[in-house]
């Protein structure tokens, strides 16, 4: 059984227990513990079951590259499924449940596949479930879906709070061991900025375990000597628990860094976002240890050599009392040699080697661990844990030589580097064969954007294996990105720490054992352990023609669980190529991408959730409107009033009684969100003459001009109405969501194109609050206010007029979109809010009602205005919308005027605007199609129009809408039948688009 | 002008770094020349301040002057005084192409103080805000989460923010949120 000893331990506290929950079960820990290593020292073994066979799972690793020990963490509020077991630290009251099975992790019924693993090979599901075709959807992925998945989703919000960070450095380090540690030193003492930060909560890796000398000292007093030197550096920032997610374009960089996870539920930030942007990249981030392809070596109580080490060294955690070492290198003999130190028993060494002389190996014989060369084993026994290992000879077919009774397992295949974070933005590998591993290719580093190598791997991700020239490799790594970077100083190459282990004989790869398996034991050796996927899966993949190695990684799933193939990759791709007859290099790698390990949701969004998730405009006026019953519409990122509900009213009863009072008296319209730019200059006749389709250049001062623009495409893209300001001046009124959008469309035709033009854009949109005062009350309501002279005279439609109003600068537009004589009056926004009061009191005696843009619609569809939008949608031009007059004949150019030229655009038969009245007075249906005789090429019906616009009008007590028809305005008066999704087709007639007022009189009172 | 109200009329988020809405300043968008002579005297007649260089802002309580682009400055100056410093400019300007736009009432104005206030900024910008990069002076037109920023350093180590009046309730509670998530630890100046 596995269980706390009595020695060992560095990381934890033996005088501080923790109390933690998993599946219901109160277990104790220590301070210092991860969950993993808490639930060995409890003897909890088994930790989940697999994805696909449910077979029994136990811890394997004793970091990021854990596949099997996902849990899922925290209630409520701080749930979160598939957190590793490995890398979660234990704090008082943490609840973690075990994953994937049912109804209990000891007893799950999906175990039952493992008996039909036969008929479960690899594919199983493309070639089983595609036939009849509608079983997928309503047979096959619903019973799948059930028994497949890892943890569940968490159903509440979440409670916590995340932030991002933003910081520039020169020399960024990634990995806290040995490496990145002499690489700090080195970059630090040229003065670069530097940030070095590390996964774990600890510094110093793997080198803390495996103890090697490093100047004179133990690898631990190293370590805490040299970061108390770089704490104390004032160029150097150091951070714990912050993972190097990705490497990206440009230097670009996010780290991933555990705020106050190892401390549960607390306030402030739960994670940070670091988001970097590093001119040198540094990546020690070291090098995982590859299991052996063997059968039943997915059994809990098979580790990874090294896991178990650190168990035993970091934690004071034996996984079991006797532990079989089967390896193929020298390393391996350290996790005998610790465990022997730790007063456990090891039966044997298995190691395939014919022969095993090195220091280390020396170093077992003589603590009296018996050596077995040349061996492999043929099988695991056991269920739910390990109870004996058949030997059998390496180089044959797996005959039982000897069965060892042990009950644990410690297996290694040599170390393969991790390159991911290396290997994100371009760097290549070259495959190292004497250490049977993919190293990167210092030739094929990623490339910034001077062409500069920026990424630099060290250490074990750079293939070095032993301290030496892992210290040596990773100091003059972090002097030459230093200089790199354009650091102040030089730094001495002569500083480079010096260290030094036991020297190890050449490893010898292994990837089947034994070489000649047996498919039974072939089908038993699991290469993937997170998606169950077998050496049998990848050798029939092969043999079915899934010769690329990404295309068998999509047909296995080998490597594409969460853990991302940290521990398969490497050996399934083996396992491909030698069934390819190829060389391993030949097959390659499947791509490395970002994340590194996942990092969650929340953290990419930082602290954009609940209210701000997204920027929100508010017009001086809003608070107004939210304290007046304002239902509010999303326009861009504005909320504007949709309409302002009095008591008990539904929202269509409150637009209907908007648009009769403005109607019937008197109406305000907040417009203040509409987009207002000023152009200015000598060339801004000109400019304005090639943006608009209309003339806007010979507009005189004082005069309004409703004015199209158009792409160069000729497409319809905003509207509005253009004031003529002063000789050289011009203010253009755009859409409320187009503000922006033509702001940044005019600065590129002025940057890009017309470059030479002398024309400046302003967008004072914010500045200005603007009310529409809208009825047939206007007039009086500006005049109660007085100031400035608002007649007929004085200021005639489609005029403008600066003044005061009320005591308020003002300056007053005749301009109307609702029919309605009407004013819309710009004041400075600060007094925004006191002008809207204003009006509201002084308009009382109309019986004033602001409306919103819902009556707003309503009016200006009464009077066939159209709105962008509605009646386009990025296709439409405007002779689609009988705008031919707005489209000036005088002008040599205008954007969009060429392409209206082409047959298409200029075609009779397009869809054009007219007006539909149902034959029953009802509303027909927003976006319905008109019906066509016969059906289009993919059995659908052939339609010849669509509704754009529908509104009911309380003016005139029916429905009204427009629409866009084939050659619509020469069918006045033909009825058309409308598609109705909720019941029988609509009939409508095509009418004039006008219904109201067509000759214009009230608005030009 | 008793009637003119800022966006967020001084609200403050008070704690180890203090959030506090400026109240109203005077802004005035002007495009124009660089290299004209007339154009930067006035430009330095209205602020009090040297031109600034790119990158560069010269301010000193309500006046300041801050380099927009090669072809615009932000002058700021006392709200009440933009309507006699626009006629000044287009007197001082006659003749020459240039544009300028009170944008006073367009902006809000925001300041952020506190030890780890250079954090509270970095939490929500791209832009580079480490003490070698960033001092007083210094002026960046940049983002902070997801609505466009611009800020300055004072001498006393505030940033002073500018934005978008339509999203200063939005830019304010972003500050206030990462200013009460406390410090990074990061910039130790």
């Amino acid at each position: 059984m596995s269980t706390r000893l009595e020695n060992m331990g560095r990381l934890v506290d033996r005088n501080q227990a923790v109390t933690f929950l998993f599946n219901g079960k109160t277990l104790q820990g220590l301070a210092g513990d991860t969950i993993a290593s808490a639930l060995l020292a409890n003897d909890q073994l088994l930790v989940g079951r697999s994805f696909k066979y449910h077979r029994p799972r136990g811890v394997v690793a004793s970091g990021a590259e854990e596949p099997n020990g996902l849990v899922n963490l925290g209630q409520d509020g701080h749930f979160e499924p598939n957190q590793r077991v490995t890398t979660t630290e234990l704090y008082d009251g943490l609840q973690a449940t075990s994953q994937n099975h049912w109804p209990t992790l000891e007893f799950d019924v999906g175990a039952i596949n493992t008996y039909l693993a036969r008929f479960l090979p690899a594919g199983f599901y493309y070639k089983m479930f595609i036939h009849p075709r509608p079983f997928w959807k309503y047979v096959y992925e619903p019973i799948i879906r059930k028994s497949a998945g890892l943890g569940k989703a968490p159903k509440d919000r979440d409670a916590d709070t995340y932030e991002h960070f933003h910081a520039h450095i020169d020399v960024l380090i990634i990995g806290g061991g040995i490496a990145g540690l002499s690489s700090a030193l080195a970059a630090a003492q040229t003065g670069a900025r530097v940030m070095l930060m590390e996964q774990t909560a600890h510094w110093g890796g793997r080198a803390a375990v495996d103890a090697p000398q490093i100047e004179g000292m133990s690898a631990e007093a190293w370590i805490a000597q040299t970061v108390e030197a770089l704490e104390a550096m004032p160029n150097v920032s150091l951070r714990l628990r912050t993972m190097g997610a990705g490497v990206y374009d440009h230097g670009y960089v996010l780290g991933y860094e555990k705020l106050t996870e190892h401390l549960g539920v607390s306030d402030g930030p739960r994670q940070r976002l670091w988001r970097i942007r590093a001119k040198q990249i540094i990546t020690a981030t070291g090098a995982i240890e590859r299991p052996l392809s063997f059968a039943g070596n997915d059994i809990p109580g098979v580790l990874l050599a090294s896991a178990v080490r650190d168990y035993a060294v970091n934690y004071g955690v034996s996984i079991g009392d006797r532990t079989v070492v089967v390896a193929n290198n020298d390393d391996a003999y350290r996790t005998a040699i610790t465990l022997c130190e730790a007063g456990l028993n090891v039966p044997a060494i298995i190691d395939v080697r014919p022969t095993s002389e090195g220091e280390l190996p020396q170093q077992a014989r003589d603590l009296g661990i018996r050596v077995l060369s040349g061996k492999g084993i043929a099988k695991v026994k056991g269920g739910k844990r390990v109870t004996s290992v058949v030997v059998c000879a390496q180089a044959g077919e797996g005959a039982a030589l000897e069965e060892i009774a042990c009950d644990c397992v410690a297996m290694s295949g040599g170390w393969s580097p991790v390159v991911h974070l290396w290997s994100h933005c371009g760097g290549k590998l070259i495959w190292d064969e004497a250490q049977a591993m993919f190293r990167p290719d210092p030739e094929q580093a990623p490339k910034g954007d001077q062409g500069q190598d920026f990424v630099t791997a060290v250490g074990t991700a750079n293939g070095n294996l032993f301290t030496a020239e892992v210290l040596g490799d990773a100091f003059a790594a972090g002097l030459s990105a230093a200089q790199s970077a354009g650091a102040p100083k030089k730094g001495r190459a002569a500083n480079a720490p010096q260290g030094n282990d036991a020297e190890e004989a050449a490893l010898s790869p292994a990837w089947l054992m034994p070489q000649g398996a047996s498919y039974e034991l072939r089908a038993k050796a699991w290469l993937d352990f997170q998606n169950d996927v077998k050496v049998s899966d990848v050798q029939l993949a092969a043999q079915e023609g899934f010769e690329s190695v990404e295309h068998a990684k999509r047909y296995t799933t080998l490597g594409m669980a969460t853990d991302q193939g940290k521990l398969s990759n490497i050996n399934g791709l083996a396992v491909l190529s030698k069934s390819l007859n190829s060389d391993i290099p030949d097959v390659g790698t499947t791509t490395f991408r970002p994340p590194y390990t996942p990092i969650s949701m929340s953290s990419i969004a930082g602290v954009a959730q609940n209210d701000l998730f997204q920027p929100i405009q508010w017009t001086p006026m809003s608070e107004w409107h939210s304290e007046n019953g304002a239902d509010y519409e999303p326009v861009g990122h504005w909320r504007r009033p949709y309409a302002y509900l009095r008591d008990g009213e539904t929202v269509h009863e409150a637009v209907n009684r908007e648009v009769v009072n403005t109607r019937e008296s008197l109406g305000l319209l907040d417009a203040s969100t509409l987009g207002k730019l000023v152009v200015k200059g000598p060339d801004a006749g000109k400019f304005l003459d090639m943006m608009y389709t209309n003339m806007m250049s010979t507009l005189p001062i004082g005069k309004c001009r409703y004015g199209l623009m158009c792409t160069e495409n000729g497409f319809l893209s905003d509207d509005g109405v253009v004031a003529r300001i002063g000789e050289q001046e011009w203010l253009c009124h755009t859409t409320t969501g187009g503000a922006g959008r033509i702001h940044e469309w005019m600065e590129d035709w002025l940057q890009c194109e017309w470059w030479d033009w002398k024309v400046y854009v302003a967008n004072v949109t914010e500045q200005l609050a603007q009310v529409a005062v809208v009825g047939p009350n206007a007039r009086k309501l500006l005049e109660k206010l007085g100031g400035m002279d608002v007649s007929k005279e004085a200021l005639p439609f489609m005029q403008w007029a600066d003044g005061t109003l009320g005591g308020f600068d003002a300056r007053a537009y005749r301009i109307s979109f609702s029919g309605e004589l009407s004013y819309e009056i710009a004041v400075p926004a600060s007094q925004g809010r006191a002008f809207w009061d204003a009006l509201l009191a002084a308009g009382e005696e109309f019986g004033v009602m602001p409306y919103g843009t819902e009556a707003l619609h309503i009016m200006r569809a009464e009077k066939g205005f159209i709105m962008i939008g509605d009646e386009t949608d990025g296709t439409v031009i405007p002779q689609d919308l009988n705008l031919q007059w707005a489209l000036s004949k005088k002008k040599t150019d205008y954007l969009g005027k060429r392409a209206q030229e082409r047959s298409h655009m200029a075609d009779p038969n397009r869809w054009k605007l007219v007006g539909l009245e149902t034959l029953d007075g009802s509303v027909l249906p927003d976006g319905a199609y008109a019906i066509a005789d016969g059906d289009n090429d993919n059995a659908q019906r052939n339609t010849q129009g669509r509704v754009t616009s529908t509104y009911y009008s309380p003016t005139l007590n029916k429905g009204i809408a427009m629409g866009l028809v084939h050659r619509g305005p020469e069918r006045m008066g033909e009825v058309l039948t409308f598609t109705n999704v909720d019941g029988e087709p609509i009939k409508a007639k095509i009418v004039d688009q006008v219904f109201y007022d067509k000759e214009g009189a009230k608005q030009n009172v | 002008m008793s009637n003119a109200v800022s966006a967020l009329n001084g609200l403050t988020a008070a704690g180890d770094v203090t959030v506090k809405e400026a109240g109203l300043r005077g802004m005035i968008t002007l495009r124009g020349d660089f290299s004209s002579r007339k154009f930067k005297n006035i430009c330095t007649e209205l602020s009090g301040m040297g031109f600034p260089e790119q990158g560069k802002a010269n301010c000193d309580g309500d006046r300041g002057l801050c380099w927009m682009s090669p072809d615009e400055i932000l002058l700021l100056v006392a709200h009440d005084d933009v309507a006699e410093s626009l006629t000044k400019i287009e007197k001082a300007l006659k003749g020459q192409h240039y544009l300028a736009a009170n944008v006073s009432d367009a902006r809000a104005q925001i300041s952020v103080s506190g030890p780890f206030a250079r954090e509270v900024i970095a939490k929500l910008a791209p832009a580079d805000l480490h003490p070698d990069h960033f001092q007083p002076g210094d002026f960046r037109r940049t983002r902070l989460g997801q609505v466009a920023a611009a800020f300055w350093l004072t001498e006393t180590g505030a940033i002073e923010i500018i934005c978008f009046r339509s999203v200063a309730d939005y830019t304010f509670r972003l500050l206030a949120a990462s200013a009460k998530a406390g410090p990074v630890g990061y910039f130790t100046v």
